[in-house]
């Protein structure tokens, strides 16, 4: 007979739920949803080991529990802290967590080249939505930024090991997917760099994963490089029969191209099934595969907007779509232009508008 | 004279020699020890009110009982001869001189908590120590306190000594623990804590070299005795190694009763300052302790004495304070730059950090940064308020207390010395080749002559 | 093909010995060392590679420890060592006189190593030798209260060797 797994109540940003014994404040979080998960850069459910290391998750526990209701005193790493009974937790409500996340992201740009506009990451960064979500305007930095010796890992895998920011996630992918591990992480502080010491190429047929779990652009597929932006192509569930793996995948086309491979990823950006190489980097036409259909992505993705199946005009209120949230930013942007003056009617005017129609509006609608 | 009870017979000759020990009273202890039962000796530690020595001051009875004592599960003592606070060498000198008495409380230890296989794990570059523990352990080996069955009371043990290679984070306990696994010195995630999952997942409890050290004189005297040496919650003695501008630097062992102007200017202790110097500052308890300038290390805030133990040195926090640390006493004279010494420190931890989480990782090398400039006249004022954001950032929230390390030092030197910063900046040219001096740290009242 | 002598792969047994049935990663950090002082004072690929081969760990494994540790040198070192402290206590006492004199003296910089490959110049950070400063480390052992005259004395006797 299983044994019944005792429930325990956790309160975190004033959203009470009951969750198992042995539930980590992060995947509480993740049970309720919205804006009270915290953001994991290092942590992944799948990789056994993996979190603590990024700092991102940092909440603090307001209180500790029913039986010891005394606050922690230190923030602490909600991937790695165990939820106790009656305990409460503040993520976004708490201005210290606010400041010390402000702080972690600062320090995880510090050194980061922020070279977005040539890396093949950007569109599906966690980096970026970190930095967006939790950032500050600006650096504080004025040194020279870290640079590592270029290092080859063979044919698959792209290296940059100036975007990296040691979330170790693909050293456990090595250790736990493939029997050899030749990459880890090598010197210390703040010159540690993943790498393989003597120049090895990557090459188990399961490694390819290091690329989907890596949540910035250090590592990245060599067969996608400088293809496209992600936000170009077309995100497809397809499947294929594979002796390897299970062969389920997302393809990203263009038209009718598959740029790239990649293993399909679910709401916090993980990987639902892991996928050989075989499948990413060997199959790029459509008739290796049967294709399901469009993925659906997040509407707040900028990858949604380059894919059009799905979308269907909201009909929500702009709050509804935003769960609740403010806005970041909403500019009126006739406050800053005089193009698009809203007294213009375009449908008016005879032939191509010129910057003289917007000087004199009225005429037009003489 | 304060009393000894773990460097009183350092001085004798021969005395790294078992038989010397053994003639001395050596292995007392393991004698009186193995004939209890081992939760009575974690009742005398506790008894003793022993802190831990290392730096964090933790009471050694408590991190003893917390032990978990699994069926069939193995468990381990793990003695942190990692010595690696800047301006701590106590454990060095007490290994070197008094070797037997690390293995007669590593014994004891090892049958209190029932580790049978007990591991010292050294600082690499203490090559030749190792040496010294290693001959220590075969006499012991040879006199039947080592081994199996000892002193026919069935007990099994082993100790080895495990040399590290470079690594000052390797003195948390942890990362100590990674390391005598065979990897990197990165720091575990806590919990869970090694009392329950430590040394290759079985519990485990690490113990400073003085420490285990004192577990001798506990069970050769009683807890209760013990406790009475000292004052308040600072019981026993401490070893304090003190350097930099004092004339007489070494180890010292002190009762915890003696004022600090007392260790720094008798000619028992640290002798005074060289060369008819006055005091500007002094860090009281290793490299990450806040230093304190002159007025506030002899007095209190509230103008009472200060004294050399844990409470009267961290009497008025962080804000006036400071801690009594690993005890790494180090004095700095009138001539002596906080701003160059902070920045020495800063790339000390810059170094050592382990480089896994990220704002230890950048932060540390960010400060060294900001230091170096400000030091070479390049800084500006602003800068002063950057790196006091960045140590607030950096402090509590990394995975081990080496942010915190990093973090204090800076801290505590812009708290007291904020103007010595200020004419940093202010007097580019002058501060390569002049000194700030003392300003209005010194208390009037220290001058000994 | 590197090897250990019989006696060194007796040592390494002991070592392996120490520790629980299949910990014997645990030996890694004691057989660094060991390769180290035994194929010519650093640890080159083929030296790690044949630990890794010893313990019965991959390779990367090794790797990873090695560039971790301060003690191994990764590059062809001098046949003497000079491992200067230069952290707070040891620069109170003038540990830079001390380094920049082994550099006007050597006419080498802090990594380099002089011509002859006798002398490395190395900066380091404490190394428990505060009350002691200044201070380096020549081998296994610590050379302190450093002066310009002890420095030569170390030179002439290193030559010596």
């Amino acid at each position: 007979m299983a044994e019944e797994v005792k429930k325990i109540k956790v309160t975190i940003d004033n959203i009470t739920i009951d969750v198992p014994m042995g539930t980590t404040i992060l995947q509480a979080a993740r049970l309720i949803g919205g804006d009270v998960v915290p953001p994991a850069m290092c942590y992944y459910s799948k990789l056994q080991g993996s979190g603590g290391k990024c700092r991102t998750c940092l909440v603090e526990v307001s209180k500790g529990s029913e039986a010891d209701p005394r606050p922690m005193p230190k923030l602490v790493a909600s991937c790695r802290t165990g939820v106790m009974d009656g305990m409460e937790v503040k993520n976004m409500t708490s201005p210290r967590v606010e400041d010390a996340r402000n702080g972690v992201v600062e320090f995880l740009l510090l050194n980061h080249p922020l070279d977005c506009p040539i890396c093949d990451q950007a569109g599906e960064c966690h980096l970026q939505d970190l930095g967006y979500e939790h950032g500050k305007e600006g650096t504080r930095y004025e040194f020279k930024r870290r640079t590592f010796d270029k290092h080859d890992l063979g044919p698959y895998i792209q290296l940059h090991m100036t975007r990296c920011i040691l979330c170790y996630r693909c050293v456990y992918t090595a250790d736990q997917l493939t029997d050899k591990r030749v990459h880890g992480v090598l010197s210390r502080g703040d010159h540690s760099e993943i790498a393989t010491h003597i120049e090895k190429s990557l090459d188990n047929n399961f490694i390819g994963n290091v690329i989907d779990v890596c949540p910035v652009g250090a590592l990245t597929d060599k067969t996608f490089r400088f293809k496209n932006r992600v936000w170009f192509t077309k995100p497809m569930s397809a499947h294929r029969e594979c002796k390897c793996c299970s062969g389920k995948v997302t393809l990203w086309q263009r038209g009718e191209e598959v740029l790239r491979v990649t293993a399909r990823k679910d709401q916090w950006g993980e990987v639902e099934e892991w996928i050989c190489n075989e499948c990413r980097f060997e199959k790029k036409n459509t008739a290796d595969w049967i294709i399901e259909g469009p993925t659906q992505v997040n509407r707040h993705s900028v990858i949604s907007q380059g894919h059009y199946e799905q979308v269907v005009k909201p009909t929500e209120t702009f709050s509804a779509v935003h769960g609740g949230r403010k806005p970041k930013l909403l500019m009126d942007i006739h406050s800053v232009s005089e193009v698009n003056d809203p007294s213009v009617d375009l449908s008016l005017i005879n032939g191509p508008a010129t910057g003289e129609v917007f000087n004199h509006p009225t005429k037009t609608q003489e | 004279m304060a009393k000894k009870v773990l460097l009183e017979k350092a001085h004798i000759k021969g005395i790294r020699a078992y038989d010397v020990y053994k003639a001395q009273g050596g292995y007392a202890s393991v004698e009186k020890a193995l004939k209890m039962d081992p939760a009575a000796i974690v009742e005398e530690v506790k008894k003793s009110g022993l802190r831990g020595r290392g730096g964090a001051g933790f009471p050694t009875g408590m991190k003893w009982s917390f032990l978990a004592k699994p069926e069939g599960v193995p468990r381990y003592l793990v003695c942190n001869a990692d010595e690696s606070e800047p301006g701590t060498f106590k454990d060095r000198y007490l290994m070197e001189f008094l070797p037997h008495l690390l293995i007669e409380g590593l014994i004891v230890s090892s049958f209190a908590l029932g580790s049978n296989s007990t591991y010292i794990y050294i600082r690499g570059e203490y090559a030749w120590i190792v040496n010294i523990l290693e001959q220590a352990i075969e006499e012991a080996k040879q006199h039947g306190y080592l081994g199996k069955n000892i002193l026919n009371t069935g007990f099994d043990c082993e100790i080895y000594v495990q040399r590290g290679a470079g690594a000052y984070i390797c003195g948390e306990e942890t990362a100590l623990i990674e390391s005598l696994e065979g990897k990197r010195g990165n720091p575990r995630i806590k919990p869970p804590f090694p009392a329950i999952k430590g040394l290759w997942d079985c519990p485990t409890v690490v113990n400073n070299v003085e420490t285990i050290a004192a577990v001798v004189p506990i069970i050769n005297m009683g807890g209760e005795e013990y406790a009475k040496i000292g004052v308040g919650r600072s019981t026993g003695t401490k070893l304090l190694s003190a350097c930099g501008n004092i004339n007489k630097p070494g180890v010292y062992e002190i009762d915890m009763t003696i004022s600090v102007e007392e260790f720094i200017f008798s000619d028992e202790y640290c002798g005074g300052i060289p060369n008819g110097k006055r005091l500007k500052a002094c860090i009281p308890g290793g490299s990450s302790v806040p230093i304190l300038p002159a007025n506030l290390l002899l007095k209190t805030a509230k103008g009472e004495t200060r004294y050399m133990n844990y409470e009267s040195l961290s009497d008025g926090g962080f804000a006036t304070g400071s801690m009594m640390g690993s005890g790494g006493f180090i004095v700095l004279d009138e001539d002596q730059c906080i701003v160059r010494h902070t920045m020495s420190l800063a790339r000390f931890y810059r170094h050592e950090s382990c480089g896994q989480c990220s704002p230890c990782r950048e932060g540390t090398g960010w400060m060294e940064k900001i230091l170096t400039k400000i030091e070479n006249g390049k800084g500006q004022s602003s800068d002063i308020d950057l790196l006091w954001d960045i140590q607030r950032k950096i402090e509590g929230n990394t995975i081990c207390p080496l942010g915190d390390a990093a973090a204090w030092p800076v801290a505590a030197a812009i708290r007291h010395f904020r103007d010595e910063f200020e004419w940093h900046v202010n007097n580019p040219s002058l501060c390569l080749t002049e000194n700030y001096g003392l300003a209005h740290y010194a208390d009037e009242l220290s001058i000994v002559s | 093909m590197l090897k250990f002598s019989d006696d060194k792969l007796k040592e390494v047994k002991k070592i392996i010995d120490r520790y629980p049935q299949g910990k014997q990663k645990s030996a890694l950090i004691p057989l660094l060392h060991m390769a180290q002082s035994e194929f010519g004072g650093w640890l080159s690929p083929e030296s790690m590679d044949y630990v890794a081969s010893l313990l019965s760990i991959d390779p990367i494994e090794v790797y990873e420890v090695a560039t971790f540790y301060s003690m191994y040198n990764l590059q062809p070192v001098g046949k003497h060592i000079f491992e200067v402290c230069q952290t707070g206590p040891c620069m109170l006492n003038g540990s830079d006189n001390i380094i920049n004199y082994i550099k006007t003296k050597l006419n080498i910089g802090v990594g380099e190593t002089t011509e002859d490959g006798l002398f490395t110049l190395k900066t380091v950070e404490c190394l428990g030798a505060c009350g002691y400063a200044p201070m380096m480390q020549l081998g296994d052992h610590y050379r302190e209260h450093l002066t310009k005259e002890k420095v030569d004395a170390i030179i002439e006797e290193c030559r010596g060797k």
